[in-house]
């Protein structure tokens, strides 16, 4: 992570002034306290296995960026997530060479599931808070009512190591969890993706559609090429989360808040048009980073989500008042 | 919020009891011929029920909608309001007065706080009322693992379980506050300067609007609505449920409701009339499902699938207006 910071963030900060500083300066500070904590949190190992249990909410945040900064909402991915890991569970039957059958079969639901957000959104003109908020409820529904309200059948430790095993023995870092490496590549295709042609179309046509529109962009095509991402991204989280933490109807509970929370956290506008991928990734790091600098801390779990809200209200309090003075 | 929300002026209020129309008759069709009766005493008096509590939430929803805002804390307020309610109220018709004095106190503190944070703060809508949200849930997580207090027996006979005909007192209410709503929308200076607020806000405040001032009132309003649908449910359920809230999806039901209605989620758009009928298209569906013994689940992906489509309609419709 040190490294991380040192090499890549001062060449991003160059390129997006004062973009991704107060998410940076955000998560220093809370890694500080951390370690003032748990010395030993930033030694490879222990910091190792903390980047692989953060990989799923990174990566519905890199999800979530494409459709936020498209100008959209994802409000379906937690409830995506959910449904993923139990249907993954029904399919696999606990029979190992379903495995990677069952991965595929994943990354496809994801996508069409994200297809059909993109769309209802672009082409029926229904509101994507509307449209994912309804796809919330059927999906929901559709999987207790296919699970008759318990989850059926069992993951197979083929599918689970994703989430739960790394190379073990690495040089100098100890364990590699599956789900950093992952993570990296994913992370490394959404900044190329986020570079691309199209990731600048995105962001035109989350600052002004029509501008946009005009100028040849087809509008449609580039939101729901974003809400296929962030349902693949669901696609992904939900096999590590499963993997990690097995099967349950609560899976992805509350996921699709915490997403967008880690995203805006980032310093990308909700509306669109303005904020980086890696700032949203950032974001979710920094959540997490909260997270465990709360159990560290032993705040009551009960009382994690009033600190969690009033973090959350402060740094973004700050960094709006910051970006409208500048 | 988006290019997709900025759709011509329309006035959609009818179509939504158009709706509401098509899918009583259908409904009681498709129930009568399953040898089952939609329009019976107790189906209508629970929908009326149903109708009323998510109503009250709605109607203070549409107000922050249409200045262009969201309230996603109602569920917990809701919640809180029980608590407040009961715990007061302690099952003493004497505190009965009081405690709910004290109940919309606290909503309103939180609307003030949601609309501080919005205007002042300058935080997104939805992320300021997440954030208040998680506040108060941990608040109600850290101090509550079941139903607590008790509600006065004169509210319970009275809000709860008193009706008019096949109409519940607690309807009434509804009817009551949407009037007041409508009216302080269509008639007031503070109902146009909202829609002023919500339709440009620039212009708004060009025009001589205090925009924060319009809006810190348009969430407390919200709030306090949320916390008399706490009362309400407190009455129905005789004490005070820290989950019952977000059990109940009221603060995404409550924004299905308002859109469903009509109103548009870019605000500057709407009406509390089109609300109401939106609460009702989303009761009767409920009645009618139950009527059918539907599975609870999926009733949920039904759901979901009407207001996708019916709101699609709307954004159809409207396109076809701005064309001709």
């Amino acid at each position: 992570m040190r490294i991380a910071e040192s090499r890549v963030l001062p060449r991003f900060a160059r390129v997006r002034p004062g973009g991704l500083a107060p998410i940076v300066a955000i998560l220093v500070v809370l890694l500080v306290l951390l370690t003032l904590r748990q010395p030993d949190f930033l030694s490879p190992p222990s910091l190792m296995s903390f980047l692989g249990r953060s990989a799923p909410i990174v990566l519905l945040a890199a999800g979530q960026y494409f459709v936020i900064v498209s100008g959209e909402f994802d409000l379906s991915v937690g409830s995506l997530v959910t449904a993923q890991v139990v249907v993954a569970a029904r399919l696999i039957d606990s029979e190992p060479s379903r495995s990677w059958p069952v991965v595929v079969v994943l990354l496809a639901f994801g996508a069409l599931v994200g297809l059909v957000n993109g769309v209802v959104t672009t082409r029926l003109g229904v509101p994507s808070f509307i449209t994912t908020l309804g796809m919330f409820l059927i999906l929901v529904g559709a999987v207790y009512l296919w699970s008759d309200g318990a989850p059926k059948g069992g993951l197979s430790e083929e599918f689970r190591r994703f989430g739960r095993r790394a190379f073990e023995d690495v040089p100098a870092l100890g364990r590699i969890p599956y789900a950093l490496l992952i993570l990296l590549a994913a992370a490394a295709l959404a900044v190329l993706l986020s570079r691309s042609d199209f990731g600048r179309t995105l962001v035109a046509v989350g600052g002004n559609p029509r501008t946009a529109g005009l100028s040849g962009v087809r509008v449609w095509r580039a939101k729901t090429i974003a809400f296929v991402l962030s349902g693949v991204s669901a696609a992904l989280a939900a096999i590590l989360l499963g993997g990690y933490s097995g099967v349950s109807f609560q899976a992805g509970a509350g996921l699709e808040f915490g997403a967008i929370t880690a995203v805006v956290l980032g310093g990308v506008a909700l509306g669109g048009g303005r904020g980086s991928v890696v700032g949203a990734m950032l974001g979710a790091l920094t959540l997490e980073t909260l997270f465990a600098l709360m159990n560290f801390y032993g705040v009551s779990g009960a009382l994690k989500s009033t600190v969690q809200g009033a973090i959350i209200l402060l740094a973004v309090a700050v960094s709006s008042v910051r970006s409208s003075s500048r | 919020m988006s290019g997709v929300l900025t759709l011509p002026a329309r006035r959609t209020a009818p179509g939504v009891f158009v709706a509401l129309a098509v899918t009583l008759a259908i409904g009681w069709l498709v129930v009568t011929v399953d040898g089952g009766q939609l329009f019976s005493l107790p189906t209508t008096v629970s929908l009326l029920h149903v109708a009323a509590g998510l109503g009250l939430v709605a109607v203070g929803q549409t107000l922050v909608v249409i200045g262009g805002s969201l309230d996603l804390s109602v569920a917990y307020v809701i919640s809180l309001s029980t608590l407040v309610a009961a715990e007061a109220m302690n099952g003493d018709d004497a505190a009965l007065l009081p405690a709910i004095g004290l109940a919309l106190a606290v909503s309103a503190a939180i609307g003030l706080l949601n609309g501080l944070l919005v205007t002042k703060a300058r935080i997104n809508a939805f992320i300021a009322t997440v954030g208040v949200g998680l506040l108060l849930k941990g608040y109600l997580d850290n101090g509550y693992d079941g139903p607590a207090g008790k509600t006065a027996p004169a509210l319970v006979q009275g809000l709860g379980y008193q009706r008019v005909g096949p109409v519940p007192v607690s309807f009434l209410l509804l009817l009551a506050v949407a009037a007041a709503a409508w009216l302080v929308l269509a008639r007031t200076r503070f109902g146009h300067h909202l829609i002023a607020v919500g339709g440009d806000p620039e212009v708004a405040r060009l025009s001589g609007v205090r925009n924060h001032r319009v809006l810190v009132t348009a969430h407390v309003l919200c709030s306090l609505c949320a916390g008399l649908a706490g009362v309400y449910l407190a009455s129905r359920l005789g004490s005070g449920a820290p989950r019952v809230g977000t059990e109940g999806l009221y603060d995404l039901e409550s924004i299905a409701a308002v859109v469903l209605g009509g109103t548009a989620l870019a605000g500057g758009r709407g009406g509390v009339a089109g609300t109401v009928g939106g609460v009702l298209l989303l009761a009767s569906i409920d009645a009618i499902f139950n009527q059918l013994e539907v599975d609870a689940f999926f009733k949920q992906v039904i759901r979901g699938v009407i207001i996708i489509v019916a709101v699609a309609i709307y954004a159809r419709r409207a396109l076809r207006k701005a064309a001709s």
